[in-house]
This record gives C-alpha cells, sequence and structure tokens, in this order.
C-alpha cells in the first residue's frame, strides 16, 4: 500500500475517506512503548514460578498450586498434531514476567497509574478514563448511555494495569478485577473454581500457563445479575522476549448474565513471542456467557519474521440446566495460532455457540475451531467458522462435536466454509464428529471456494478497485459471524478483515 | 524415529509368524514392502489413524476365529453371466473357478509371477502402495505386499464381454488370508469387476489399479454375511488422463471391517466415485477410510457413505480430499451420512479437506440421526405397516450411495440384499 503516499483523492471521495483508508492500511499497533521494565530472570523454574506468585502477593496454596503444575509441565511434550510449522521454541530463552517498574507499588486508583501507560491505551484506541464508550464507534455520542458503558481491565505485558468502573460494578454486586487482586482477595471463589474447567494437567501450554500466568482477568457475576455494562480486557505484550501467560476466570451464576469482551495487541517485532493464555468459563443455572475476542497479535511481517505465537485453551462449562455460552472470535493476528475455544454442555437443555472467523495472510497460520461436547439431555450447539486465506498462509477448522450415550435429543448445526485468495495458500477442515445416540441429530457441512469473479466483476463494474471489491465480497462471507459480534466489535472486526488481507489481491 | 516399544514387539512376534514367497520377479518389491512394515510398525491404538477402530485383532499373530456362516441365500452375482475366480480361505481353486481366458483381458495368478522374470506387472506390484503411504502411513498394506502369496494381475486391454467376479469363499474357521491384486487398465479399455464372499476369518486384501489414459474401471463389492470375521482391505487406485474409477462396496454383517481406498488424479479430466452402504447389527464395526488427492487439473471426485447401525453397531468415516497446489478446477464432492435404527449405536465420522489450490469446489457434509418420524407417519398413514415403512425409509436413506453403481441388474441385486437383510430383522 505504499502508493497510498501518492494516492490523490478522486473527485467526490473527501479526505478523510482517504485518511481513513491510509490509516487501516497497516499494521497500526506495531509501535512500542519505551518505558522502564522489571523483568524477571530468564528461563521457567520454579524459582521463577515462586518469584511470580511472590510479586502477586499471593497465599501458600496458589504458589503450591502454581508448583504442582509446573512439576507437571516438565513431563509433558509439546503438542505436535497442529497443522502448524514453527521453529522449536526454546522456553528457557523466554522472560516470564516483565511489568513496568511503576508499577511496584500498586496504584490505588487509576489516576495514580503512569501516565505512559495511559498514554499507550490511549494510543490503542483503549483510553482508561471511565468514558462511556470505546473510541472509533461511530455516532457512539449520541447513543444513549444507558447500556452503552465498557468496563476495561488493562493488562500489560505480565500486570494488570488498572480496572475502570470498579465501583460500579460493585454496586451491582459484580466482581471484576485482575486474577492476582482476586486471588488475594477472594480466594475462596478463585480456590474453587480455578483449575475446575481446564484441569491443571488438560494440555501442555495450559500447563505451563497454570505454572507461571502472572495476571488476567476475573470476573464473578452473583445469582440473578444482569452485568450492567460489557466487561472487557485489552492485553497488550509491549517488551521483547516475553511471553503472555494471562489466565481469565469468569464465573456466572445462576441466572445472570454477562457480555465480555478480549482485545489483544503487541508492537512489531523481528523474534517471535510466545503467548499463552488459559480462560475458563463456569456458567451455572439459567446464566449466560458472551465472550467476544478479537485478536490482533502482530502476525508477522509480510516475509514471515517474527510475530506472535498464540497458543491459547479457553473452554466454558454449562454446569447447570439452560445454561448457555457464545463464543465468538476474530482472529487476524498472530504468527501461529493454537487455539479452540470449547463448550461443555452439562446441564440439560444448555446451549453452546461458536462463531468464528479466521484471516491468514502472508505467512500466517492458523489452527483453530471448537468443541462442543454433548452431555446432557436437549443440549444444543451451532458452529459456524468462516476461513479466509490469503497470500502463503495455512488456515485450518479443526473441531470436535461429541454426542454422549446420555445426551439425549441434542442437536448440532456445523458449517464450515472456506475462502482461498490466490493459490499459494490453504485452507483446510478436520473435523470430528462423534455421535453415540440416535435421537440426536448432528450435521456438518464444509464447503471450500475462491471469491467469485461474477460478484468481483459486479463490484469493478460499479468503480470499485479489486482490494475494495474483495473486501467487500470477504465481509459479505464473514457476515454470519460479523453479525453475532458486539457493536463495538463488529466495526472493528470489519474494518480488521479489509486490513488483513492487504496486499493479497493482484 | 525409533518406534514405542509395544509397537515394536507387536510388529516383530507378527512379522516372525509370516515367511516372506521367495523368488520370481516380484523379490525386491517384497523386501522393500518388508522394510517399509518395519520402520513404520504395526498400527495400534495411539495411532490417531486408528483412532476410532481397533487394530489389535488385525495386527495379532494368531487370527481370531470366526465360525463359517451356512449360507441361506444363494451367493451374490450367482446369476450373473461372468468370469468366476474363486479363492477358499485366501488360495486359488482352479476347479471351482472359470477358464481364465476372456477376450479383452488377461488374467494370471500372482503365484505364478515366482517362476518369471520379466511381467509388465513388476512395475506397478507394491508401487501404488508404496505410494499411498505418505502422508498416512498404512503398515498393513505394506504388510500385504510383502507376504501375499496368492491374488491375479489383471491386465485390461479391451472391453470383455462379461464382468470378472472375484469370489472369496471362507472355510476354515481359523484361516488368515493375505490377498494381493494388481489391475492394469489400458488406454480406452473398460472393465467391470465384482467381489463377493467373506473370504477368512481374518483377511487382509489389497488391490492395486492402474487406470491409464482414457481407461474405465467399474469396480462392485460385496462383504460376506459371515458375522464373526474380520477384513482390513486396501484400495489403490491412479487415475490417468480422462479415466473413470467408479467403485461401489456393500458390506452386510462382520465384527470388523476396515475399507481403505486411496485415490489419486495424475492425469486431467478423470473421474473417480468411491461409495459404499452398510448395514449392522450388534457388535458390527465398519470402518470407511478414504484419502483422494487430486494432483491434475479438472477432475471429479465423489464420496458417497452411507451406514444404517443398529443394537450398539459402530460405523466410522474417515474421508480426506486432499487438492495439491495447481490442481485447479477440481470439484471434490463428499458425504458421509449414518442412520441410527437404536441408541446403542454409534457414528464416528471425520470428514477432512485439505486445500492448497484456489479455484476449487470442495464440500463435504456429514449427518448423523433416527429415523424421520414424519416421513414414518406419511407412509404409515397411507396403510403401510411400521417395519415396511421403516425399511423402505431405510433403503431410500441408502439409496444415494446405490445409485453411484451405473448398472442397473447390479444395483437391482444389491438393494434385493439390502431388503432382505432388513426384512428379516423386522
Amino acid at each position: 500500500m505504499a502508493a497510498l503516499d501518492q494516492f490523490e483523492a478522486k473527485e467526490g471521495v473527501d479526505q478523510e475517506t482517504v485518511d481513513a483508508v491510509r490509516e487501516v492500511s497497516t499494521y497500526k499497533y506495531g509501535w512500542d512503548t519505551d518505558i522502564e521494565m522489571e523483568y524477571a530472570p530468564k528461563g521457567v523454574n520454579p524459582d521463577i514460578v515462586r518469584l511470580i506468585s511472590g510479586k502477586n502477593e499471593e497465599p501458600e496454596w496458589m504458589t503450591e498450586w502454581r508448583l504442582q503444575a509446573f512439576e507437571r509441565w516438565t513431563g509433558m511434550k509439546e503438542p505436535n498434531w497442529a497443522m502448524v510449522n514453527y521453529p522449536e521454541i526454546n522456553f528457557q530463552d523466554q522472560y516470564y514476567y516483565a511489568r513496568p517498574k511503576s508499577m511496584e507499588v500498586k496504584p490505588k486508583s487509576l489516576d495514580e497509574v503512569d501516565p505512559k501507560l495511559l498514554a499507550t491505551y490511549e494510543k490503542l484506541g483503549i483510553p482508561l478514563k471511565e468514558q462511556l464508550i470505546l473510541a472509533g464507534v461511530e455516532g457512539a455520542e449520541d447513543a444513549p448511555t444507558e447500556g452503552r458503558k465498557v468496563a476495561v481491565d488493562a493488562v500489560f505485558d505480565s500486570v494488570s494495569v488498572g480496572t475502570t468502573f470498579q465501583k460500579e460494578l460493585r454496586e451491582a454486586g459484580v466482581i471484576f478485577c485482575s486474577i492476582s487482586e482476586a486471588i488475594r482477595e477472594h480466594p475462596e471463589l478463585v480456590k474453587k473454581y480455578l483449575g475446575s474447567v481446564v484441569p491443571v494437567s488438560d494440555n501442555f501450554y495450559a500447563t505451563l500457563n497454570s505454572a507461571v500466568f502472572s495476571d488476567g482477568s476475573f470476573v464473578y457475576v452473583p445469582p440473578g445479575v444482569r452485568c450492567p455494562m460489557e466487561l472487557s480486557t485489552y492485553f497488550r505484550i509491549n517488551a521483547e522476549n516475553t511471553g503472555q501467560f494471562e489466565r481469565t476466570l469468569i464465573i456466572a451464576d445462576k441466572g445472570s448474565y454477562v457480555s465480555y469482551l478480549e482485545g489483544c495487541t503487541a508492537p512489531q517485532r523481528d523474534t517471535a513471542q510466545l503467548h499463552a493464555a488459559v480462560v475458563e468459563i463456569i456458567i451455572e443455572e439459567d446464566a449466560e456467557v458472551k465472550y467476544s475476542t478479537v485478536q490482533n497479535w502482530f502476525p508477522g511481517d509480510e516475509n514471515g519474521k517474527g510475530g506472535i505465537y498464540n497458543f491459547v485453551t479457553k473452554r466454558a462449562d454449562c454446569r447447570g440446566d439452560r445454561a448457555k455460552v457464545m463464543w465468538t472470535q476474530v482472529e487476524t493476528g498472530s504468527a501461529v495460532t493454537w487455539k479452540y475455544p470449547s463448550c461443555i454442555l452439562r446441564g440439560d437443555d444448555s446451549q453452546g455457540e461458536f462463531y468464528s472467523i479466521a484471516i491468514a495472510n502472508n505467512y500466517q497460520q492458523a489452527d483453530t475451531g471448537t468443541k462442543m461436547i454433548h452431555l446432557g439431555k436437549n443440549t444444543k450447539s451451532r458452529i459456524v467458522s468462516k476461513g479466509i486465506s490469503a497470500g502463503k498462509a495455512q488456515n485450518t477448522y479443526r473441531g470436535l462435536v461429541s454426542m454422549h450415550p446420555k445426551a439425549k435429543n441434542s442437536r448440532n448445526y456445523t458449517q464450515c466454509d472456506s475462502l482461498l485468495i490466490g493459490d499459494k495458500c490453504g485452507a483446510h477442515t478436520v473435523p470430528y464428529i462423534e455421535v453415540k445416540n440416535n435421537s440426536s441429530r448432528c450435521e456438518h457441512e464444509a464447503t471450500t471456494s475462491k471469491v467469485d469473479d461474477d460478484q468481483l466483476f459486479y463490484c469493478r463494474q460499479r468503480g470499485m478497485d479489486e482490494e475494495e471489491a474483495v473486501a467487500l465480497v470477504v465481509n459479505g462471507f464473514c457476515k454470519d459471524v460479523l453479525q453475532a459480534l458486539p457493536m463495538e466489535f463488529a466495526m472493528e472486526a470489519q474494518q480488521l478483515v479489509a486490513i488483513s488481507l492487504e496486499g493479497s489481491v493482484g | 524415529m525409533a518406534l514405542p516399544e509395544l509397537k515394536q514387539s507387536t510388529t516383530a512376534a507378527r512379522l516372525a509368524a509370516l515367511s516372506l514367497p521367495e523368488g520370481g520377479c516380484l523379490e525386491v518389491a517384497r523386501r522393500a514392502a518388508l522394510s517399509r512394515v518395519q520402520s513404520m510398525g504395526l498400527p495400534d491404538r495411539r495411532d490417531e489413524y486408528w483412532k476410532y477402530t481397533r487394530p489389535d485383532t488385525l495386527t495379532a499373530v494368531e487370527a481370531p476365529r470366526a465360525a463359517v456362516l451356512e449360507a441361506g441365500e444363494a451367493p451374490m452375482f450367482a446369476e450373473f453371466d461372468r468370469l468366476k475366480v474363486v479363492f477358499v480361505d485366501g488360495v486359488f481353486d482352479a476347479e471351482a473357478s472359470d477358464d481364465l481366458a476372456l477376450e479383452g483381458v488377461t488374467i494370471e495368478r500372482l503365484s505364478d509371477l515366482r517362476s518369471k522374470d520379466i511381467h509388465w506387472a513388476k512395475d506397478l506390484y507394491g508401487v501404488l502402495e508404496a505410494r499411498g503411504q505418505s502422508p498416512v502411513e498404512r503398515p498393513l498394506a505394506a504388510l500385504n505386499t510383502a507376504f501375499a502369496e496368492d491374488g491375479v494381475v489383471i491386465h485390461v486391454t479391451g472391453s470383455p464381454s462379461k464382468p470378472i467376479n472375484l469370489i472369496y469363499v471362507h472355510d476354515s474357521d481359523s484361516s488368515d488370508a493375505i490377498l494381493h491384486h494388481v489391475v492394469k487398465v489400458d488406454s480406452g479399455a473398460e472393465a467391470t469387476i465384482l467381489e463377493n464372499g467373506p473370504a477368512a476369518s481374518r483377511f487382509n486384501k489389497a488391490m492395486e489399479i492402474d487406470i491409464a489414459d482414457g481407461g474405465t474401471l467399474h469396480l462392485v463389492r460385496a462383504q460376506g454375511r459371515d458375522h464373526e470375521r474380520r477384513a482390513a482391505t486396501h484400495l489403490f487406485a491412479r487415475l490417468g488422463s480422462e479415466s473413470v474409477f467408479k467403485s461401489f462396496t456393500l458390506t452386510v454383517n462382520g465384527v470388523l471391517t476396515r475399507n481403505e481406498a486411496i485415490v489419486e488424479f495424475t492425469g486431467d479430466d478423470a473421474v473417480a466415485h468411491v461409495a459404499g452402504a452398510c448395514v449392522g447389527d450388534g457388535d458390527f464395526h465398519h470402518d470407511d477410510t478414504v484419502f483422494i488427492t487430486h494432483d491434475a487439473v479438472n477432475c471429479e471426485s465423489r464420496q458417497v457413505f452411507k451406514k444404517v447401525l443398529r443394537n450398539g453397531a459402530t460405523g466410522v468415516f474417515q474421508g480426506k480430499i486432499l487438492v495439491k497446489p495447481g490442481a485447479q478446477k477440481t470439484d471434490g464432492y463428499q458425504i458421509s451420512q449414518s442412520l441410527l435404527l437404536d441408541d446403542d449405536s454409534q457414528f464416528l465420522a471425520k470428514p477432512e479437506l485439505e486445500i492448497y489450490a484456489d479455484d476449487v469446489a470442495c464440500s463435504h457434509g456429514s449427518t448423523s440421526g433416527a429415523i424421520d418420524e414424519d416421513g414414518l407417519f406419511y407412509l404409515r398413514s397411507r396403510g403401510v405397516p411400521e417395519g415396511e415403512a421403516t425399511d423402505l425409509m431405510t433403503l431410500a436413506f441408502l439409496a444415494e450411495a446405490v445409485q453411484e453403481i451405473d448398472s442397473d441388474e447390479i444395483a437391482a441385486e444389491v438393494n434385493e440384499r439390502l431388503h432382505g437383510w432388513l426384512s428379516r430383522r423386522r
């Protein structure tokens, strides 16, 4: 898009449009913040685990829990079944803990947070003021204030720098804070639920995360409470050679509702960085959780150099009857994505939904999908996955739908569509379907195609350039998923779809 | 990488119980296959490719016993005008077979090749099997190439007037048979091969099919009724330009059946259809594993698999379409469906796509469920008794797979057998 610099607006195209196009034409979160950091020594060992635990001022049981996880991890092997290739990761050549020096003494309120940090988030479009809305949403100024608020927990490298709207949430009974704070303030809840959905020994990356997670968000919505605003966590990796290991724990008690948003970015660096998160969601009877992610980690440059290795374990457990969970994800970033947000449909009549757009361009590799494990009667699940590959990227949908013998009258519908742009990329589908009773119905369909020439021709004939036309067709292809996103994210996601495909045409 | 200890010992034990046929032009191929088995090791439960099917009885030293069923009805294709080639427990039976001479085709025994130094089959034997070992290993096929003593080599040069019927008779309740066939279809030639019978208590069969440009081969298999039999079969097909390969497999009963079909398009504009219908009752376990590689332009592949399962039967489908870079204009279709007649049966599927070319239309579908209540109600409200209505609905479900058979005569016989199986279980 270098040509854009010499680009002159055609008549009738206002400057604003040109600016907007220019702005979205590159990975715009690639800058870094020059801030004094405090690191733990490189590598991972029991001492580092203890150090992280100590920095977070954790009680003894938590340190023990971590050490046990570490012990397990040393005996585990990195999984190699995913369709991704990357040079071997030296787990001892990473920083496992990095925090801004200014965070040494925990700021009591947002006013005490280092202005540099606040500026960082400001620049990312996530000002940590108790603002009413996220920036960048058109017409937001006129929107009614009620229901438009978003509380944000901001995680910078290894620590949470602040959580907004705590007071208002507290009034509603909702606990929204960093996980390190929750371990100190609400040990009974953390003890009860942590590791109950993703067990310590679940998989290689989850176990590593259990040992070294530094921070993350914690949400507890008490019975019958509809969370008064959307909750959001914004993850930012800033330091070089640093792995980010965050842990999110969301508990929706009986009859409650919460919508949770997650966003992430990282600076442009030419060495790969590791990100291994764990998200656990517990949904009790009649409760509902919506979890939306816009993952925009640095994807590496157009030659495949650098980028984030994103190895994430996300799982929701619908424990109670009629519990409901909805995962929506827009995966545009990361050099390597390994992520399968899953639903355990334990309660009768519980529901799980998974909507995903995964876009891979240049040398990106994405292996992502979901697991729907039907255990309760009359459980329902729906999977809509849209994979788009361009450049030399590889995009894989990998999923499991399992109908347990006791999951009578359950339903699943799965749709996986792949779109290929160019002949150097790949799109793959690896679904596992296991049906163990006959009253359940399982439907799976998948298609792979390219951007339709007729559609492109139609757009071009109406004066759009090729790249715009492709972006429009792709947006149409993703429509089912984009519509499932909360408004704040839908706008961003739509733009992201266009940016991620930058340079993939012609 | 060294094999896990258990795998190594299982493989060593199995190999020790077999002896490599010596002499003749196939010896080099056999030795190469043996070293493939040794480096891969025989499959076990931990292998991802055997996730849904336990291979232990297929790799054990001794074949598990399987009672020989007293045939109540005539074998399939008995009424057809055909050329019979009979194997009893995996050994060619010259007396029961017809004269192997037929215009447009030459048929020879594999064992005859042991006294020959040069033969066209030498350039094919084990070659397609070896190609089929990547990207997924198929050790049982390599084992077959190494140790198969019998089988036929069929060279189709024209258009034979009648189908060639390979009949597999099961006679001993402890038989362990390994058969390897090689089929070469010349440019423009066309033939039909029929296979039927339970074969043996344990049956390992491999068939390598090479179809030259413009050649056509129809293959219809009926895997026998003996309930306790076990079978692992491999079908390797390589298709030249504008060639056509159509395969249909009917499976009724059998405690364990694993049918692998590996099809590779090497020439443009070719067509391959691989279909199967199975009906299973009780401890029936049926596994269709298909791997189709598109390495040419404008080829069409179709996979249609239908399974009817009852009383705890298990159906497995693992299908894959691989479209290599440059295989543009590929049309790949794959459907796998199961009809579960009761709550104990299960269907396990892994329908995969792996695509590296952009101008393709590939789709797959997989469904599983019970019989449609509305359809049943419709038929009953029109006076069709429940049992018959269920049969009718079941046959309709299987019809899409049966329709893949080009010959109406054969399709009618398949339908009749299916109907018989269903009505006996009403």
